[in-house]
């Protein structure tokens, strides 16, 4: 055979680290997108939906007649009239046992149990027309009162759902105590209450909506023999499954595409109500139909996130060595318990502990049924709020002890040399770096620089002061080994699958179950296969996203798709090259013994004989030489299921000015340096970093979804949910250090949530640390100039945003450093 | 209904629309030029901007009618004879972009605040493109791709 030398391995750049720009970007820049908004089929029918304006009410009756009179309308139907053909929207994650789940229609047609909640969908042959019939159906409501207040609904005072009795949905505990992984924490307080420390503080994570740029849309088509089903979403392989759970559709008989997605960030890893209402009304009208949902039903009806309290203890000996961190949360459910529901909390509930040796831990949180827009997962899910609350606790140690809010926490954290690490969750953690992450980051603020213009701003009483806020943040992610999720009652596994397929053109397929909306998957899986198989970059061709291409997945989400998927890819990768090599050592005619595969190449060693694999992929094809019994195909196939999640870690510092007569802010500089792990493509961590900062600090500063005192959601529109624009934000300096994860292959850790993880406290701590001279140790997020200003002005964490005519919270009935301004003291509780 | 005729993306169109049909409903439903996106409902979001006789608009904000007899360019007609303008070029330079859904709006806002302002500093990239939102990026390389189209050295 040819001594050909295709790609000598030496003469080539490694793909792996480069920063390609992207494959994806070429068709996006250009307009030649494929959104499912944009799909139209021959006698498409378009969809509208009918939604409840109560946030509780009984349904008395429906009038359609003038609606089906209105030009052009096909049908309008009712949960009566689909009936059971509607399916159920499941919740996949029962967090315990006894879980108290409401049953979740997709259209009820008894109840709604939210403002927004539909109760009748209008079939017609355009999208205008079917709307304007929604206006016509004529739906008459006994309204009942509404479960609002997230405390007061898991007091029970009002029940969002009459039947079950409670609101109270589950209750689930970690105590390191008790699961031999530390010791008991009440001992830890009760010790600290006499000679240590003991912090008690309450905090808010305000309920935020993902606010992904493409609204939802779905398309149906049921002509054929599968029926397909287009969706701008996550997870197109869970779509599938639940669809076939719930519907009755076999599973072999539904074909599920997410075709360009425009991003999720949590919010469409969901199986939606308005999939559900797509699917039955086209398998029952046998024809195409189409919903998209405008964007101010997006932010009422799609699900939200975030929304708990968190009261926190944390017990110190005297010197700031913590002793003891007791976490107890209530997480707002909304009407349902969505698809993850109540494991969004578990997911935080091993990330309270974040980078510290603490001896004892215990977390419990209360999930609560309310009359509002369902939650689940938000960017970073349940470790965002892990994070906030012990990077917030460990500043206020700090201020406690009286010393820098970096010394307290290398106190407290594990030290490079101890990895691997347990920790007091009883999680392994497998590699960092925490005093080399701090030390550039310190270096890239110019941290002790900006610690004396503190100092001087302080001493000359300057009306802008300057704050300097912290984050030291880990989380888990890469979900997730499947054993951990079917002990934690998760009711799916986390592995990931890929194939590689060799073309006899030398082209590579490459299928992956993850499902990319925005991630850049295409560009750096094919960074990852082309180093690993030794072919070019513009060689590989990375498909997903339809289940029918890509038959088995369990999508993209948690920062999974390249520790998860990736790794499955590198798998299926070394299986063609053991594949490959009995056939080139039979073409060589060497021992297989012999051969040496680098660069793409398999060699003969001591000799120059050699054939790349392109090569062998085509001898493969044309399989006229085959060694005896071997297979003529070189694909190959490989599920990954990791055995431990991984553990990102960074530092992130924040400098914000105060104007402590105006309460304005303004972000002066933001640093990171976050260690990820080996990195496959810089030019795509910087944006998956400096996007998913901006998310993180807009939940510090701008976001919030209000609701009024009738369960309307006020923040309903981008008139009113404050997204960051550009004008709001600045540039940020980031950077690496590199600890390689050792629970696979290349060394990766996820990035996908790390910036949102992150920031938000980095911010807010910045914010505090700013007026804390002041007397302020806490302003309730987002920290809105008005919030700041009464802080500073001697009413607490600056109160709600609600207004006077929604009081969220009891006068002083309520216990709590985030109160009603007026109705609490300056310093919060516990302090 | 009212006729209209226009030229959009360099071809000449001419179609009866319902008066109140918006100038993305036409180009989306009837033209089939799907590269220009809606966004929102409420003209804060730009996904939907394109060029009304050289000038940058929203197009959820123009009804079709008011498009009678003007130019009208989107992001499909924005690379000419096969090559891409500096601004399309720039953003996958810079990796500008994500998911991709805001970038039709965000490239066509900046080519038109490039024709204002050739040579603009970043705070004036920033408040040029206040009217576009982005949910992926946090702006950051956004503002670098605008940098970059203007020939202007890009900090990291």
């Amino acid at each position: 055979m040819t001594a050909t030398q295709e790609r000598p391995a030496d003469a080539v750049e490694k793909e792996i680290g480069r920063d390609r720009r992207r494959k994806e970007d070429q068709r996006l820049i250009t307009g030649r997108t494929r959104w499912t908004d944009n799909i139209t089929l021959p006698g498409m029918l378009h969809l509208a939906m009918v939604r409840s304006p109560f946030a509780h009410a009984k349904i008395v009756s429906i009038d359609t007649s003038a609606a089906k009179q209105s030009t052009n309308v096909v049908d309008v139907l009712t949960g009566a009239d689909l009936g059971e053909s509607l399916g159920v929207n499941i919740n996949a994650w029962p967090i315990t046992p006894d879980q108290v789940t409401p049953n979740h229609s997709p259209m009820p047609s008894d109840r709604v149990a939210f403002a927004g909640e539909i109760v009748a969908v209008v079939v017609a042959r355009t999208a205008a027309e079917a709307r304007d019939a929604a206006e016509l159906v004529d739906v008459e409501y006994d309204e009942l009162p509404a479960a609002l207040d997230l405390k007061r609904s898991a007091a029970d005072e009002v029940l969002a759902h009459p039947d079950l009795g409670t609101n109270k949905s589950a209750y689930w505990v970690f105590d390191s105590g008790e699961a031999g992984t530390g010791g008991s924490v009440e001992d830890a307080i009760a010790k600290a209450r006499t000679d240590g420390i003991v912090l008690e503080r309450e905090y808010r994570q305000q309920r935020l909506i993902p606010a992904f740029m493409e609204p939802r849309s779905t398309v149906v088509d049921p002509t054929g023999e599968q029926i397909t089903m287009w969706s701008a979403t996550q997870i197109p392989h869970i779509l599938r499954f639940a669809l076939a759970a719930t519907t009755g559709v076999p599973e072999s008989k539904i074909r599920v595409i997410a075709p360009d997605v425009g991003g999720g960030f949590g919010g469409k890893l969901q199986t939606t109500p308005e999939e559900w209402i797509t699917w039955a009304v086209a398998r029952r009208l046998g024809k195409p139909a189409k919903y998209t949902e405008t964007r101010s039903e997006s932010l009422m009806a799609g699900h939200h996130g975030r929304d708990q309290w968190q009261r926190l203890t944390l017990a110190a000996e005297k010197d700031g060595t913590v002793t003891g961190f007791k976490v107890d949360l209530l997480a707002d459910l909304g009407a349902y318990v969505s698809l993850v529901g109540g494991g969004v909390p578990v997911l935080g509930a091993f990330m309270f502990n974040s980078i510290y040796k603490f001896p004892a831990y215990r977390f419990a949180v209360q999930t609560v049924l309310t009359n509002k827009t369902w939650t689940d997962a938000y960017r970073g899910a349940g470790r965002p709020e892990a994070t906030y609350a012990i990077e917030r606790m460990m500043d206020e140690l700090a201020a406690e002890v009286g010393v820098d809010p970096l010394e307290i926490r290398e106190k407290n954290w594990i030290k490079h040399e101890e990895f691997p690490f347990t920790t007091v969750a009883g999680l392994e953690y497998d590699s960092g770096n925490y005093e080399a992450a701090t030390a550039r980051a310190k270096e890239m603020l110019g941290y002790d620089e900006l610690r004396a213009e503190q100092r001087r701003r302080r001493e000359s009483g300057d009306p802008v002061q300057l704050g300097i806020g912290v984050s030291t943040f880990t989380e888990m992610c890469g979900l997730a080994p499947s054993r951990v999720l079917g002990q934690l009652d998760y009711g799916a596994g986390g592995w990931e699958h890929a194939s590689v397929r060799m073309l006899a053109t030398g082209k590579v397929e490459v299928v992956t179950g993850t499902s990319a909306h925005g991630q850049g998957h295409e560009t750096a899986f094919s960074q990852i296969v082309a180093d690993r198989l030794g072919v070019a970059f513009e060689d590989v061709e990375v498909l997903h996203g339809d289940t029918q291409v890509a038959p088995k997945g369990m999508d993209t989400y948690g920062s999974r798709s390249l520790v998860v998927g990736g790794e499955a890819m590198v798998r299926a990768a070394d299986k063609v090259i053991e594949k490959a090599k009995p056939i080139a050592a039979h073409l060589l005619e060497a021992s297989v013994d012999d051969l040496e595969f680098s660069g793409g190449r398999f060699s003969v060693r001591g000799t120059d004989q050699g054939m790349a694999i392109g090569e062998v992929a085509l001898a493969t094809f044309a399989a006229h030489n085959l060694p005896d019994g071997v297979e003529a195909s070189l694909d190959s196939d490989a599920t990954f299921d990791p055995v431990a999640f991984n553990f990102p870690h960074g530092t992130h510092l924040c400098a914000m000015e105060v104007d402590t007569e105006t309460g304005a802010l303004k972000m002066r500089k933001y640093v990171c340096c976050d260690d990820i792990g080996n990195i496959i493509n810089p030019l795509i961590v910087s944006g998956q970093v400096h996007g998913g900062l901006v998310q993180g600090i807009a939940q510090a500063l701008w976001e919030e979804a209000v609701y009024d005192d009738s369960g309307t959601l006020v923040s309903g529109s981008f008139v009113d949910y404050l997204l960051p624009t550009a004008a709001d934000t600045i540039s940020f300096e980031i950077d690496h250090t590199t600890s390689p994860c050792t629970t696979n292959t290349l060394g990766t850790k996820g990035v996908g949530e790390a910036g949102t993880i992150a920031s938000t406290p980095a911010v807010v701590n910045a914010v505090v640390d700013a007026v804390r001279h002041l007397g302020i140790n806490d302003i309730q997020m987002p920290c809105t100039p008005e919030r700041v200003w009464r802080a500073i002005n001697g009413a607490g964490a600056g109160g709600s945003t609600e207004g006077a005519a929604m009081p969220h919270f009891e006068s002083g009935g309520a216990t709590g450093n985030q109160e009603q301004p007026g109705t609490s003291s300056t310093e919060g509780a516990g302090s | 209904m009212t006729r209209i005729s226009l030229t959009v993306d360099g071809a000449r169109v001419s179609d009866d629309v319902e008066p109140r049909m918006l100038l993305v409903q036409y180009l989306r439903e009837r033209l089939g030029k799907t590269g220009t996106v809606i966004g929102c409902d409420t003209s804060n979001c730009g996904a939907c901007t394109v060029h009304l006789n050289g000038t940058s608009v929203k197009s959820c904000n123009v009804l079709a009618v008011q498009a009678d007899g003007a130019e009208v360019t989107t992001i499909e007609g924005l690379a000419t004879d096969g090559q891409l303008h500096p601004v399309q070029e720039a953003f996958r330079e810079c990796h500008g972009l994500q998911c991709g859904f805001c970038t039709p709006g965000m490239i066509m806002q900046s080519v038109d605040l490039l024709n204002d302002n050739p040579k603009p500093t970043e705070e004036e990239i920033r408040l040029g493109l206040e009217g576009n939102l982005c949910r992926c990026t946090g702006y950051h390389n956004i503002v670098r791709a605008v940098q970059h189209a203007s020939g202007q050295g890009v900090t990291s």
